[in-house]
């Protein structure tokens, strides 16, 4: 008993240097970062954060973006995880290498590829114009849709592998037993497959929202300062304009967002497991 | 069922795998489209962005290789992730067992607290610590960009050494102890061996976090460069194509990280987390 104490309290004392880093460099300067959103007590940059109009119009880009990111994410994944779910090992082991290298390749690479490719003198363009199908460069950077392209690009990874593990859970003993049972490839996806990879849809579309929610790289490059999402407004008070609490209330902003979308999200899956069990 | 019924759901399913591919095949490609861009552009003899290049040429390597800016701002981001990597496995490994074996008061406060970096957006991270670094003077400072890349990798080293611990037979360290090794030695010589491909898996997960981490370098690094930090700026000013060199230069670095991290951590990659 004594020695199973003794354990426990040795475990407890393990945690001690990663709760000591995490307190100074991550909780205190989060919380502190918020306090200073309301230095004085006053709620002002909360009137201006969540008041004016051009903060507002800020928003709602933000929240457009990442719902047209999620669903074409979403829409993209779906038959590549299917893919690699049901076929041969080795397409599966090649499809996977293709979903895998991109998520290892710096953001900032991936992200100028797309420069080049949706640029006036890019790939796209040039060959447009060799076709003969445009008379002059379409403009395709700088703007919403090519944030949203890069965007997709990004997290298409963290939408594919959730999906891919929750079909992978589906037992092959059901689809032979369907097989058997003289059900049609499609009934057996839509009957067996879609309900029980919902989980994984739901996972990934969550994690894909609330990534694409904070993002900043690609909106800072591709939307080239004409595409405003919250993280890069963020940026600019900052950087630009130091306007520190208003910083702080943005971030504050986000930050809530954020977690109530986790929050609810979590809800909804304990709700859901408890149904299960 | 009769050979022909047989026969015709047969065909019916190489039809919808054939569909299925079909509809695969763009996605694929989409995927690749911008890795595969990279290579004729850094090798273009063009001084500007130009597609399909005029000619070949190893100018945009020679001017990566020959600017003291482009190394040094390479060599501090390999430092600073080689840092971060170590940091974080020192902090990562006795919080992963503290997490996973304890039953004591605050644990799991204590786990969602270090997942959390996770969940926090980049921007609010960067824009806190910067606060913090300002006063404290660490701008510029090499090491307070790998502290606060620390706190960024801590998530992914504990879920995954998280999940190695968890599989783990605990019966065999309890022989060891039975067989009267000090709990110091059943550690180090049974269960670290055990779950060696997690630690490498992590180890390369925190490397890759912090190398190509550009948010937090953006406002802590000050005008020390970090590679990610030099790569940003340079597209934001669309100079020219060294950057497409740098590009091919660092997919081929990350992909002899992850070959050499099959090679080591037998075959052990994210997906094991599931």
């Amino acid at each position: 008993m004594a020695a199973a104490r003794r354990r426990q309290r040795l475990l407890a004392a393990l945690g001690i240097p990663a709760l000591a880093m995490l307190a100074l460099l991550f909780a205190y300067p989060v919380l502190r970062l918020m306090a200073l959103s309301v230095e004085g007590g006053s709620l002002e940059w909360y009137a201006k954060a969540l008041g004016e109009r051009l903060y507002l119009e800020v928003y709602w880009i933000t929240v457009r973006i990442a719902v047209i990111v999620t669903v074409t994410t979403l829409l993209l994944s779906y038959p590549v995880a299917y893919f690699l779910a049901t076929t041969t090992p080795l397409a599966a082991a090649l499809g996977f290498a293709l979903v895998i290298l991109p998520l290892w390749t710096s953001i900032l690479v991936r992200t100028y590829a797309w420069m080049v490719l949706l640029g006036r003198n890019g790939v796209i363009n040039k060959s447009l114009l060799a076709f003969g199908l445009v008379e002059e460069p379409l403009a395709l950077l700088h703007n919403e849709l090519a944030v949203i392209i890069g965007m997709v690009h990004v997290l298409m990874p963290y939408m594919v592998l959730p999906i891919y593990a929750a079909m992978r859970r589906v037992d092959p003993d059901l689809i032979q037993a369907a097989e058997g049972l003289g059900a049609g490839s499609f009934r057996i996806f839509r009957r067996i497959f879609l309900p029980l990879s919902a989980q994984g849809i739901y996972a990934g579309c969550i994690l894909v929202f609330v990534l694409s929610f904070g993002f900043f790289i690609t909106p800072a490059l591709l939307g080239g300062g004409r595409v405003i999402m919250i993280a890069v407004l963020i940026e600019q008070q900052v950087r630009e304009v130091l306007n520190w609490p208003f910083a702080g209330a943005l971030s504050t902003v986000l930050l809530t967002a954020t977690i109530a979308i986790y929050g609810l999200a979590q809800r909804a899956t304990s709700e859901r497991a408890g149904e299960a069990a | 069922m009769s050979t022909d019924t047989m026969r015709r759901r047969h065909r019916r399913l190489r039809w919808s795998r054939i569909a299925l591919a079909v509809v695969c095949a763009p996605i694929f490609l989409f995927l690749m489209r911008p890795l595969v861009v990279v290579f004729p552009v850094s090798v273009s003899s063009a001084p500007y962005l130009q597609f399909p290049p005029p000619g070949f040429s190893l100018r945009w390597y020679e001017s990566y290789f020959g600017d003291p800016v482009w190394i040094d701002a390479t060599i501090r981001s390999l430092v600073i992730a080689a840092t971060t990597t170590l940091a974080s496995l020192l902090v990562g490994m006795p919080l992963a067992f503290s997490l996973v074996r304890g039953r004591y008061f605050g644990r799991v406060l204590l786990d969602r607290l270090a997942i959390a970096p996770m969940i926090v957006p980049t921007i609010v991270i960067s824009v806190a610590i910067y606060d913090i670094f300002a006063k404290l003077r660490l701008i510029g400072a090499w090491y307070g960009i790998a502290l606060a890349h620390t706190i960024l990798a801590l998530p992914f080293v504990i879920i995954i050494l998280g999940a190695g611990l968890r599989g783990l037979d605990e019966s065999l360290e309890q022989a060891a102890l039975g067989l009267g090794a000090s709990r110091w030695q059943a550690v180090r010589r049974v269960t670290l061996p055990e779950i060696r491909p997690s630690i490498v898996t992590a180890a390369v997960l925190a490397f890759i976090t912090s190398f190509d981490e550009l948010v937090v370098a953006m406002f802590l690094a000050g005008s020390q460069m970090t590679l990610p930090k030099k790569m940003f700026d340079n597209i934001r000013m669309e100079i020219d194509p060294t950057i497409a060199a740098v590009s091919v230069l660092q997919i081929l670095i990350i992909t002899t990280a992850l070959l050499l991290s099959q090679r080591f951590g037998r075959g052990a990659t994210v997906m094991d987390v599931d």
